[in-house]
């Protein structure tokens, strides 16, 4: 009670600034009394920047034949190699492989597909759903009718059929190369229905209003008004659903390329470490699997419960 | 004198926040007898729906009944919990909500809602129950009662479903209804029948009626004794002609000469400048005194009076005495 | 509401015509049939007649039509991997993970509604809480991972259950069932538990989220206020308000379930239709993938009209009109 009077008086004198706003804001402040979020908030940002400046922090190459050697194949974590006395953090695969730099290669490649698969469901989701929201008529109802045509099927199930027909029009040759363009492709499309339904949904609202109405008397084009008068409106749901739908995307690229249907074995995601590592667990090389798995975990977990605070703090009308 | 059925005594309700603890409430009393309806009346946000959840006990989290005490019969309700609360509900004290297209439970029969409360609270059996629920429907008006009692919610319009809502209030016999908004969902034309309907049985039964409400037609029109609240606290207690003829808090003047009466032909409608403050944005003193054309330095620095201060009508450091015209 | 019906089914042939386009677009533009068909050693004339054969010289309405023809009655083609007829490997495949979808679906659905309801009345309670984060780990936790879990905890070092296969089935005419022997129960345990998880907690959350909403309602607030029990408030009238929205969404998710079987199946070498399907991609088998797609909407399909035709028996408001509602 006391802090909150002397926080007050406090504000009262010192006119702030734009920062001091931002930290003012009930966003910040929900934020600084979460301790969950705040922690899931640290883990995302480390993992971030241990993918980015992987080349950096990683000890070794994995992917560099040359500094590769066979004799460190599958040495424990914490031990050094009986053969090569050599030293590796979480121990190395079978092929002598660093697991943890493998990880940090792992984690660039996941959270690339992740970002780039739900930047581009966000681009056609928010685009198609302002199209049909603002214009109506038969355009409204054909982009509604595929997007619920294509609800009515599981995403994983449709980015699984979309990467099956891209490999099918591939060459063979260029398959590998391509696999992270086409998980993209077959990701991102497979998740753009959720925000047109709900930009759609706000955009109907908005329409109606009476600044909205008043911008199109004066002239404005149908462009401008939905850039400048009624995006605005739908920024808070779609960073909501962005967030828990990158969980969602890293989570269906891990899964197509545990199946075999993503990151090939040349340029591996957290996915394909994970089944690479599932064909030691039986012979008891379980860091193989262990850490690629919780580090998939951690990753999902915490852009999860941030998504999850993040509903919860700006309160969308979101199911 | 009697025991009044319901009595408050000194209610303070709050709301702890981030920027400060608001007190939609404060140091509100008024009694309440068989057979009378009083009135609370005030803008939005003045406090006075607030007081009705409070006295039934369905405030939400987390506003919550911090001194002040409600008597029901004479018997103290305010800190009771649980089963001994929800006992009370019903059989005691009936709540009538604003919205009837939404305080009814859209997937059961109005007759299953009925049943349910009257064997909840009444000591019957199945049929009993069906029998005084097609009575109580009867009571309020619905045509063809016996028939219409397996009927769904969305089967009936608007004014129908507020007599089946009051109905549901009264069904368990309590002696005391509180009324949160009853007509301002309804069109006009239902609005007058309704408040009709909430007056004559609240004479028949003897109920004591808490009706709260923004609009000072329907308080003059069912109201024995009206309570003008203004950013939580009573601005005037009084009998409804009283109130109305000779408003002794200048807020209630100001009410007054906002409201058109048809009696006074074409007079002019005069607005209180301003509008009530935010409750975390409250001016010191006398809450009003920013809109108030009577205000004195004393209005700013101290709080408003207690409503003894001028015969328990208004609390007010400088009361409208006579006759005052407000209408110029 | 016949008119209603009639509409809902429109829609699902509409799905279906849909669906069915894309499994032919997929055998008219990936990868040529004949190529797929005649060796390296072919002439001109062979192409021709073949063409004419597969009546790959008509118009493309009329191939999607006769497509839509051959796939009503079941007929896909020949499996490029196997040579064998699609809908025999098809029907040889559905029991097993007909067998697990069905156990799973049973599993997420009992706890999913029971979680949900239990968390939702005690919110703020410390057993709900615990339920709810590890629910959030459970969204988090990928499906493959779950079921890694599983056999390392239960395989590899309890050594109580199978790690992978069906066990031993027994033959019931076409249809080839675990649930009779002892092998065949044991092996279905942890497939099953894997594949319901996931959506248990989803249906959890969404029972949870639901039931937070309809306590909000004034109606809730009203009977309160005629002192009903919590009990009857609670299973009476807030339940029945929350099965509404929760049957059309737990359906889909029901549904799901036969696409994530895709992943389960894996994990397990289960030899259901999801592996058949994973193989499918990898060898780019089209016929195969074609003929699953379109068995999976039919089912899809199915599963939505069942949904709907189920509002009619909660909702009365839907009985009158269907103009009210939806959001």
């Amino acid at each position: 009670m006391s802090e909150l009077q002397t926080e007050i008086e406090t504000k009262a004198k010192t006119s702030p600034g734009r920062l001091a706003r931002a930290w003012d804001s009930d966003l910040a402040y929900s934020f600084r009394n979460n301790p969950v979020a705040m922690v899931s908030a640290f883990v995302v940002s480390l993992l971030i920047l241990a993918a980015i400046f992987a080349p950096l922090i990683a000890p070794h190459d994995p992917f560099n034949p040359a500094t590769l050697n066979l004799m460190n194949g599958f040495t424990p974590p914490g031990q050094a190699n009986q053969f090569t006395q050599e030293y590796f953090l979480l121990g190395t695969d079978d092929q002598g492989r660093d697991v943890f730099s493998t990880i940090l290669y792992g984690m660039r490649i996941s959270l690339f597909v992740g970002f780039a698969a739900v930047m581009l469901a966000l681009v056609i989701g928010v685009l198609l759903g302002l199209l049909a929201g603002y214009l109506g008529g038969w355009v409204e109802t054909i982009i509604m009718r595929i997007a619920d045509i294509q609800l009515t099927f599981p995403a994983i199930l449709v980015a699984m059929l979309i990467f099956g027909i891209a490999k099918g029009i591939t060459p063979p040759e260029y398959r590998d190369q391509m696999a992270i363009w086409v998980l993209i492709l077959a990701i991102g499309l497979s998740d753009w229905v959720q925000f047109a339904r709900v930009v759609r949904g706000a955009t109907l609202v908005e329409k109606n209003r009476e600044y909205v109405q008043a911008a199109r008397l004066i002239g404005r084009s149908p462009f401008s008004i939905m850039v400048r008068h009624i995006l605005p409106n739908v920024l808070n749901p779609v960073l909501v659903i962005a967030t828990i739908s990158l969980a969602l995307a890293i989570i269906a690229e891990a899964t197509l390329s545990f199946l075999g249907v993503g990151a090939p074995p040349t340029k591996p995601s957290l996915g394909t470490l994970i089944r690479i590592g599932q064909e030691f667990m039986f012979s008891g090389e379980w860091w193989i699997l262990f850490f690629p798995a919780v580090t998939l975990l951690a990753l999902a977990l915490s852009i999860n419960l941030l998504g999850d605070w993040l509903r919860d703090a700006l309160n969308p009308k979101l199911r | 004198m009697t025991t009044p059925v319901l009595s408050v005594r000194d209610l303070v309700v709050e709301i702890p926040t981030r920027r400060g603890v608001l007190r939609p409430v404060d140091q509100v009393s008024y009694d309440i007898h068989a057979g009378e309806i009083l009135g609370v009346v005030g803008e939005s946000g003045a406090g006075k729906s607030m007081t009705g959840n409070a006295v039934i006990g369905l405030l939400d989290r987390p506003a919550r009944i911090v001194s002040g005490e409600v008597l029901l019969s004479g018997e103290p309700v305010h800190a009771l919990k649980g089963e001994r609360l929800r006992k009370l509900r019903g059989k005691k004290m009936g709540m009538i909500f604003q919205d009837p297209l939404t305080s009814l439970n859209p997937l059961l029969t109005i007759g299953e809602q009925l049943t349910e409360t009257i064997l909840e609270h009444l000591d019957v059996t199945q049929s009993e129950a069906r029998e005084r629920a097609i009575a109580a429907l009867d009571e309020v008006g619905i045509p063809a009662a016996r028939q219409r009692i397996g009927s769904y919610p969305h089967e009936f319009s608007g004014g129908m479903r507020q007599r089946v809502v009051i109905a549901l209030a009264l069904c368990a016999e309590p002696d005391l209804v509180i009324a949160d908004e009853p007509t301002t969902a309804l069109d006009v034309s239902v609005q007058a029948q309704i408040v009709a309907l909430l007056k004559r049985l609240c004479r028949e039964k003897g109920v004591a009626v808490m009706l709260v409400t923004h609009d000072m037609g329907v308080i003059a029109e069912a109201a024995d004794r009206v309570a003008v609240m203004y950013a939580g606290r009573l601005a005037e207690l009084g009998p409804v002609r009283e109130v109305i003829t000779n408003a002794r808090h200048p807020y209630t003047a100001g009410l007054m000469a906002s409201t058109p009466v048809a009696s006074q032909g074409h007079r002019r409608l005069r607005q209180i400048p301003g509008a009530m403050p935010r409750l975390d944005n409250l001016p010191s003193g006398c809450a009003f005194h920013p809109r108030c054309d009577r205000a004195e330095p004393r209005c700013r620095e101290e709080p408003g009076p207690s409503l003894e201060a001028c015969d328990g009508r208004a609390a007010c450091w400088f009361p409208l005495t006579e006759k005052t015209e407000v209408s110029a | 509401m016949l008119a209603y019906i009639i509409r809902r089914v429109a829609q699902s042939v509409l799905v279906l015509l849909v669906t069915g386009f894309v499994a032919f677009s997929m055998f008219s533009f990936v990868g040529d049939p004949i190529d797929n068909m005649l060796g390296q050693e072919r002439t001109q004339a062979d192409v021709e007649r073949l063409r004419t054969q597969l009546g790959l010289d008509q118009p493309f309405p009329v191939q999607y039509y006769k497509f839509l023809e051959q796939a009503v009655q079941g007929n896909f083609g020949l499996s490029y991997r196997q040579g064998r007829p699609v809908s025999e490997i098809l029907v040889e495949r559905l029991p097993a993970t007909l067998e697990l979808a069905a156990v799973s679906g049973l599993l997420a659905l009992a706890g999913g509604i029971g979680f949900g309801i239990f968390t939702a009345i005690r919110r703020r309670g410390p057993s709900a809480s615990t339920i709810m984060t590890l629910s959030l780990i459970g969204v988090s936790l990928p499906t493959f991972l779950i079921g890694i879990l599983l056999i390392y905890l239960f395989s590899v070092e309890l050594g109580w259950l199978p790690s992978f296969g069906r066990g031993q089935v027994v033959d019931l005419g076409w249809w080839s069932t675990g649930f009779l022997t002892e092998s065949g129960l044991k092996a279905l345990i942890l497939p099953a538990i894997t594949l319901g998880l996931y959506q248990m907690t989803l249906i959890m959350r969404l029972v949870r989220t639901e039931m937070l909403e309809v306590l909000r309602m004034d109606y809730i607030r009203f009977a309160r206020a005629r002192g009903i029990r919590e009990k009857s408030i609670n299973f009476r009238h807030a339940l029945k308000n929350t099965l509404v929205p929760v049957i059309t969404i737990t359906g889909l998710q029901l549904g799901s379930i036969i696409a994530f079987a895709i992943i389960t199946e894996t994990v397990f070498q289960w030899p259901g239709v999801g592996l058949l399907f994973i193989n499918a991609i990898q060898f780019v088998d089209i016929p195969v993938m074609a003929a699953y797609l379109m068995m999976i909407s039919v089912m899809f399909v199915g599963i939505n009209l069942i949904v709907d035709m189920l509002y009619f028996a909660i909702d009365p408001r839907l009985r009158v009109d269907r103009t009210a509602g939806g959001h």
